[in-house]
């Protein structure tokens, strides 16, 4: 069978009193689009702040490649190959867009404070070039050749969306979470975005975990869907099975569609 | 014979001014980084004076293995100081973190007076000659060191954040933690990293003003005189911070010979850049090179 590249055993999370997520599990198998969706404040970006390390869940355990990662800070888990783009743009609004992507390639970058002192002797110009040329395939993969000098905040939205993503490929993750990446674009946009994951998923190799409301898209590019309702997994399964479901027909559209069925 | 004073004067408040950019710097450094307010910034320079001076008289190093000795020790200070003191404090208010610093200002102060005594002690000669004329000019030779010093630590500031990995991923931090941290920069780590090196820059504009009057308390002085160019320059600006300093380094010295020449109170040296400080923050509260948060509603 497909082996999986994370597992979601039992996450709770509560802030408080207020339950964010109850019980959910779920597997990511390698080499697949996964999309989590359900109505506002169903706990979807929790759950993905639980696997980026943002959020530590109550209880339950997440494992990736097999690795209990549970307890991991965020900035361990990059390094083992999540990378993340985040729900409200979080770019680094001054800085330029080639900088912005070079923030990505951090733990990559073996030469530290020293190394880079000798420049040109200890071996940290040649990696340079190396890291260059991968930040140029990116930047030319997600067609932002022609800001990659301007200051990431003078950008529009959609190219911001775009050198977020960037960044975030920029880590050479083998599991991508993106946290609604289509949100308040046009269709044009939207397409372009849809046509960026598919090629992430199937030419750069990568697994994608993603966060969207637009169900189109959604069902069109997922390989598998997952449903949050009131921080539960109400279902999971293909696009058409979990259209069918009833539960999730409930979630969405209330409970007259099912009153209305009976 | 004016002019000459004059040209003396500014060039006097150049090479002090590259001091307080100096320290300034290594102020900015730390807000920039850790969005903290360092008010111990002088006290920086004391003890890594005070540790400097110790190991050349005390144990009678030459100052080419004694300083080299400070600043390391100074690295560790810096880094101890953030893990013990600050990191506990990250997340509480601001007041509470700009009072921790002030208190860590007043117990290295106490502490650097206990172990070393209230009195202005000098340090043994450095270099062969004590001046010489540069264009007719009296130069200190320990003033040459302090700007070959500052321009070598400015060069590397602007290096360190342009292009090492370690001065991006701290600019990525001040910008927004979270996002820094998602992209697999150690947060706690490059706190201490700022802190490190803020320690150690603030010990070489001691040394240096240690080596020119002596080591004595009066020596933090300099932390509070830092305020004025760190302002003017704009709390997060290096550029900024390193201008501000020449501007008040000048300042002073200009000021000085206002009032030598005709008003006669005997103080404007100390008191004129707080009242450019007072100016500014009327006219530019986010100095001359300082970010403004602009945000939509």
């Amino acid at each position: 069978m497909q082996d999986s590249i994370l597992a979601v055993e039992g996450v709770s999370l509560r802030f408080g009193g207020v339950r964010a997520l109850t019980e959910v599990s779920f597997e990511v198998r390698r080499g697949e689009v996964f999309s989590v969706i359900g109505p506002n404040g169903a706990g979807k970006t929790s759950m993905v702040n639980c696997v980026s390390g943002r959020y530590r869940p109550t209880e339950g355990r997440i494992a990736f490649e097999g690795q209990d990662i549970t307890r991991l800070p965020p900035s361990r888990r990059a390094p083992l190959g999540i990378g993340r783009t985040f729900q409200n743009l979080a770019l680094f609004g001054h800085m330029t867009v080639l900088d912005n992507i070079m923030v990505g390639r951090h733990h990559l970058l073996k030469a530290g404070f020293l190394r880079g002192m000798a420049h040109w002797i200890g071996g940290a110009r040649a990696e340079e070039i190396v890291h260059r040329r991968e930040v140029e395939d990116i930047i030319d993969f997600l067609e932002i050749q022609h800001v990659r000098k301007a200051p990431a905040g003078t950008l529009p939205y959609g190219l911001r969306k775009r050198v977020e993503l960037a960044r975030a490929i920029a880590l050479k993750p083998k599991l991508i979470l993106l946290d609604e990446p289509m949100a308040g674009m046009n269709l044009e946009e939207k397409e372009d975005m849809a046509r960026f994951i598919l090629d992430l998923n199937q030419e750069w190799d990568m697994t994608v975990l993603m966060i969207e409301h637009d169900m189109g898209v959604v069902m069109d590019i997922s390989s598998r869907v997952m449903v949050l309702d009131f921080g539960r997994r109400i279902a999971e399964g293909t696009p058409d099975e979990v259209l069918a479901h009833p539960q999730v027909r409930r979630a969405y559209l209330g409970e007259a569609v099912e009153e209305a069925a009976a | 014979m004016e002019w000459a004073l004059l040209l003396q004067l500014v060039l006097n408040g150049l090479i002090v001014g590259a001091l307080y950019g100096v320290v300034a710097m290594s102020f900015v450094l730390i807000y920039k980084a850790s969005q903290v307010v360092n008010f111990a910034q002088g006290e920086f320079m004391l003890v890594g004076a005070w540790v400097c001076w110790w190991l050349l008289t005390r144990w009678q190093l030459p100052f080419w293995i004694g300083f080299p000795i400070c600043l390391a020790f100074m690295t560790l200070f810096g880094i101890i100081v953030q893990i013990v003191v600050l990191r506990p404090l990250i997340g509480e208010p601001v007041i509470s973190v700009i009072m921790a610093t002030v208190g860590l200002s007043i117990f290295f102060q106490a502490l650097m007076k206990w172990m070393f005594g209230v009195f202005a002690q000098p340090f043994p000669p450095i270099f062969p000659a004590e001046r010489i004329s540069l264009f007719g000019l009296q130069l200190q030779s320990v003033y040459l060191l302090s700007l070959a010093l500052s321009a070598v630590i400015m060069l590397g500031f602007w290096w360190f954040f342009t292009f090492s990995k370690h001065g991006l991923a701290m600019r990525a931090t001040a910008f927004d933690q979270q996002v820094a941290q998602s992209l697999g920069v150690s947060v706690p780590r490059v706190f201490a990293m700022s802190w490190a090196i803020s320690a150690v820059v603030s010990a070489v504009a001691g040394v240096v003003v240690g080596v020119v009057s002596g080591v004595s308390s009066g020596l933090s002085f300099y932390g509070i005189k830092v305020f004025p160019a760190v302002i003017l320059g704009g709390l997060d600006s290096i550029v900024g911070a390193m201008l501000g300093g020449l501007i008040v380094g000048v300042l002073e010295n200009l000021a000085q010979y206002v009032d030598a020449q005709w008003l006669n109170w005997g103080n404007m040296t100390n008191i004129a850049p707080f009242y450019a400080l007072v100016l500014i923050l009327l006219i530019k509260p986010y100095g001359l090179f300082g970010t403004k948060n602009i945000e939509r509603v």
